[in-house]
C-alpha cells in the first residue's frame, strides 16, 4: 500500500500516514483474519482486507465425499451454529430429490435453528461487548450459552460439530425431558438477554462506542449483498424466513426487528429482539410438534426374540404383530418405533432401521443399495439454490448433480463473505478504537468465510 | 413458479432475443441461460428495469462442466434476488475454456467484487473490468485453479513444507 505523504506549511512538519497491521492473529480478531490499515493519526485513511487463512478446500471436499458425508464438512462452516448449515445443505439436497420430511423432523429442525441461532447471537454479542471493556456482559453471555450447549449436546451427542441432519431425516428423535429442560433454559436465557440489555443498551459509554459508527446506507448495504441483522439494521425487514418461508416457518408468528440507522447500535438492537423472537419461536414449535415417539402411550411388549419364534411356531401368531423384538443396541433396533417420525418415508434416500437391515432381504438390499459402493442417493441431474436464515445472514447453498453418488459442485454463500467486503467501508474515517467494535458487529466467522 | 409466469423472461427475451440461449424451471427454480456478449446488460436491465428491481446480487460462482463433455466447460452463475418483487433469478452463462473472460459487473453491484476475486481464483476465469483482480482464499504464489475438475483432490502445494 503506498503511503500519503502531508506537508503542513504553517509548522512545516512533514507527516506520512502510517501502516498497521491488525491480525492475522489478534486478540481481538474472531478467527484468524488480517486488516491492513493505513492511518493518519489516529484516523483509519484507508485499509484492506485479506482474507482465506482458514481456506480447507470445503467445495473440493464436498465433491469428493457421498451427498450424507457432507454433512460433517457443513458443521465446520458456521461453527457456531452449526445445526443451521446441516438444514441449509439438507434442505438443498431434498429440493434436488424433490422429497419432504416428516412435520415432527422439520419442528425439531426448526427448534435447533432457532437454539443455535440465540446461541450464534450470544456468542456475536458478548465477545463484541467484552472487547469495549464490558467484560460482566460478556461472562453473563457465555453462561446462557452453555445453558442452550447443554440442550444441543443432549440431542445431538455433541457440542460444536453436531452432524445431526441427515438427507431426508434427522440422525436422531429429541430425547426424553427435552420439552421441560429447553423452556427451563430458554427462560433463564430470556432473563439474561433482560439483563444484559438493561446492562449495555442505555449505557452512556456503549452507546456513544456504537452509536453512529459503522453506519451504512440502504442502498449501499443492498449493493454489498448484505443479509441478515446487518442489513435489518439498516430498516430493510429482509429474512428468508418470511421471504421464502421454508420448513414450518410459515405457521410461525414473529417479528422481523429492524434498526434505522444502519449502526453498530442498530445492530446490537436487533440481535438481541432477534433472541427474543427465536425463543417465541422455539416455544411455538414446541407447542404445536406432532406427538412422536417420546410420547407414546402404548408402548409395545418387548419380548426376546426365542420367545416371539416360539410363539409363531405354536401358531400363536394374533399378537405377534403388537410385540417388539428385544435387539441388541448396536444394531439400532431400538429406534426403529422413530423411524417414521423423523425420516423420510423415500427408499432411495433413508437407510432402513437397523432390525430390518439384518432381520429381511429388502431391509438389506435397500442398506446396500445405499451403503455399497457405486450405489447411494443419487439425485437427478440438475442444479438448484436453496437459501435459509442463519445468524449472520442468508445462507445459501447451490448444488449441481450430475446423477451420480456425489456433488458435482456444492457452493455455499457464506453471508459473512459478503460482509466483510464491506469492513473497509464501514471502518474508513474511524479511530482504531472503533475497528473493534465495528468489526466485532459483522460477527465475521473465518470458517464460513474461507471455506 | 413456472418460467413462463417469471415477469423477467419475457423482458430478456425482448431485449436479447437469439442471445437468450434457454429458459427453463427446475424445482421451482427459474433459471436463463444467456450468452456471455450480454451478462453485463441483462444485469443492468434486470437490476434498473422499475418491474423487476433485481437489486440483490446474492451469489455469483461458477461451474466447470469438464466431466459432462459439455462444450463451453465453464459456466458463470448470477444468482439474484429482488427486495421489491420477492422474486429470484438465476442467470447461467456459458465461458468457452479457450478464452475464459466474462465482463465484469462490480460496476452494477458491489458484491460483485470479492465474489468474482473468488472466481479467478478457484475457476481461472477473468472478469474483464474488474478494478482488483487478483487471488482472494489462496495466496499469490499458488499454480493452477483448484476448482477445476481437473485439478487433483490431493495435490499439495503449501507455501512451506512438502509438495507434490
Amino acid at each position: 500500500m503506498l503511503l500519503d505523504e502531508k506537508y503542513d506549511p504553517d509548522t512545516g512538519i512533514r507527516t506520512q500516514s502510517m501502516m498497521l497491521n491488525m491480525g492475522p492473529s489478534h486478540p481481538a480478531m474472531h478467527g484468524v483474519i488480517r486488516i491492513i490499515l493505513e492511518l493518519d493519526g489516529e484516523t483509519v485513511v484507508n485499509s484492506d482486507v485479506e482474507i482465506g487463512y482458514l481456506h480447507r478446500a470445503f467445495e473440493k471436499e464436498a465433491e469428493t465425499v457421498r451427498w450424507n458425508q457432507v454433512f460433517p464438512y457443513t458443521d465446520r462452516l458456521n461453527y457456531v451454529s452449526p445445526v443451521i448449515n446441516n438444514v441449509a445443505y439438507a434442505l438443498a439436497v431434498e429440493k434436488l430429490l424433490g422429497i419432504d420430511v416428516p412435520e415432527r423432523a422439520k419442528y425439531i429442525r426448526v427448534i435447533m435453528s432457532e437454539i443455535s441461532r440465540i446461541f450464534d447471537h450470544l456468542t456475536c454479542l458478548g465477545p463484541m461487548a467484552m472487547e469495549m471493556g464490558a467484560m460482566t456482559v460478556f461472562l453473563y453471555c457465555m453462561k446462557a450459552r452453555e445453558w442452550l450447549q447443554e440442550l444441543i449436546e443432549d440431542v445431538t451427542g455433541a457440542r460444536l460439530t453436531v452432524s445431526y441432519l441427515r438427507v431426508g431425516g434427522l440422525k436422531s428423535d429429541l430425547p426424553e425431558g427435552f420439552e421441560e429442560k429447553a423452556l427451563d433454559a430458554l427462560r433463564r436465557a430470556e432473563e439474561v438477554i433482560d439483563e444484559i440489555n438493561r446492562l449495555l443498551t442505555r449505557n452512556r459509554i456503549f452507546y456513544d462506542r456504537t452509536k453512529h459508527v459503522g453506519v451504512i446506507s440502504q442502498e449501499e448495504a443492498i449493493s454489498y449483498g448484505f443479509t441478515g441483522p446487518l442489513l435489518r439494521a439498516t430498516g430493510i425487514e429482509y429474512d428468508v424466513r418470511k421471504a421464502h418461508p421454508y420448513l414450518v416457518y410459515d405457521r410461525m408468528e414473529f417479528e422481523v426487528p429492524s434498526g434505522a440507522n444502519g449502526d453498530t447500535y442498530d445492530r446490537w438492537l436487533v440481535r438481541i429482539e432477534e433472541m427474543r423472537q427465536s425463543i417465541r419461536i422455539i416455544r411455538q414449535a414446541i407447542d404445536q410438534m406432532p406427538e412422536g415417539p417420546t410420547h407414546i402411550k402404548d408402548a409395545p411388549e418387548l419380548v426376546p426374540g426365542w420367545l416371539m419364534v416360539d410363539k409363531a411356531k405354536a401358531g400363536e401368531t394374533e399378537d405377534v404383530a403388537r410385540l417388539k423384538v428385544e435387539a441388541d443396541p448396536t444394531l439400532d433396533g431400538s429406534q426403529k418405533d422413530f423411524a417414521p417420525y423423523i425420516k423420510a418415508d423415500d427408499r432411495r434416500v433413508v437407510l432402513p432401521p437397523k432390525e430390518e437391515t439384518y432381520g429381511n432381504i429388502e431391509g438389506l438390499m435397500n442398506h446396500f443399495m445405499l451403503i455399497m459402493h457405486g450405489h447411494g442417493i443419487r439425485p437427478p441431474l440438475g442444479e438448484t439454490y436453496m437459501a435459509v436464515e442463519s445468524p449472520n445472514g442468508e445462507l445459501g447453498f447451490y448444488i449441481v448433480s450430475d446423477g451420480t453418488d456425489r456433488a458435482y459442485r456444492v457452493r455455499v454463500r457464506p453471508p459473512c463473505f459478503y460482509l466483510m467486503q464491506a469492513l473497509p467501508r464501514l471502518i474508513q474515517g474511524h479511530m482504531v478504537a472503533d475497528v473493534i467494535p465495528i468489526f466485532g458487529s459483522i460477527n465475521m466467522i473465518a470458517g464460513e468465510q474461507d471455506r | 413458479m413456472e418460467a413462463s409466469e417469471h415477469p423477467a423472461v419475457p423482458k430478456l427475451q425482448q431485449a436479447f432475443g437469439d442471445k437468450i440461449l434457454d429458459v427453463y424451471t427446475f424445482r421451482g427454480d427459474v433459471v436463463v441461460v444467456l450468452d456471455r456478449s450480454v451478462n453485463v446488460e441483462a444485469c443492468q436491465l434486470l437490476r434498473d428495469d422499475p418491474d423487476l428491481l433485481f437489486n440483490f446480487l446474492m451469489d455469483l460462482t461458477a461451474v466447470d462442466y469438464l466431466k459432462f463433455g459439455r462444450e463451453p466447460r465453464f459456466e458463470v452463475v448470477y444468482n439474484l434476488y429482488s427486495l421489491m418483487k420477492n422474486l429470484r433469478l438465476r442467470l447461467r452463462v456459458p465461458v468457452p475454456e479457450e478464452d475464459p473472460v466474462v465482463r465484469t459487473v462490480t460496476h452494477l453491484w458491489k458484491a460483485a467484487d470479492w465474489a468474482e476475486r473468488e472466481v479467478w481464483d478457484m475457476f481461472g476465469i477473468r472478469f474483464e473490468g474488474h478494478p482488483n483482480l487478483k487471488r482472494i482464499l489462496l495466496y499469490e504464489e499458488f499454480e493452477g485453479h483448484p476448482l477445476r475438475k481437473d485439478y487433483p483432490v490431493n495435490k499439495r502445494q503449501p507455501l512451506i513444507g512438502p509438495k507434490n
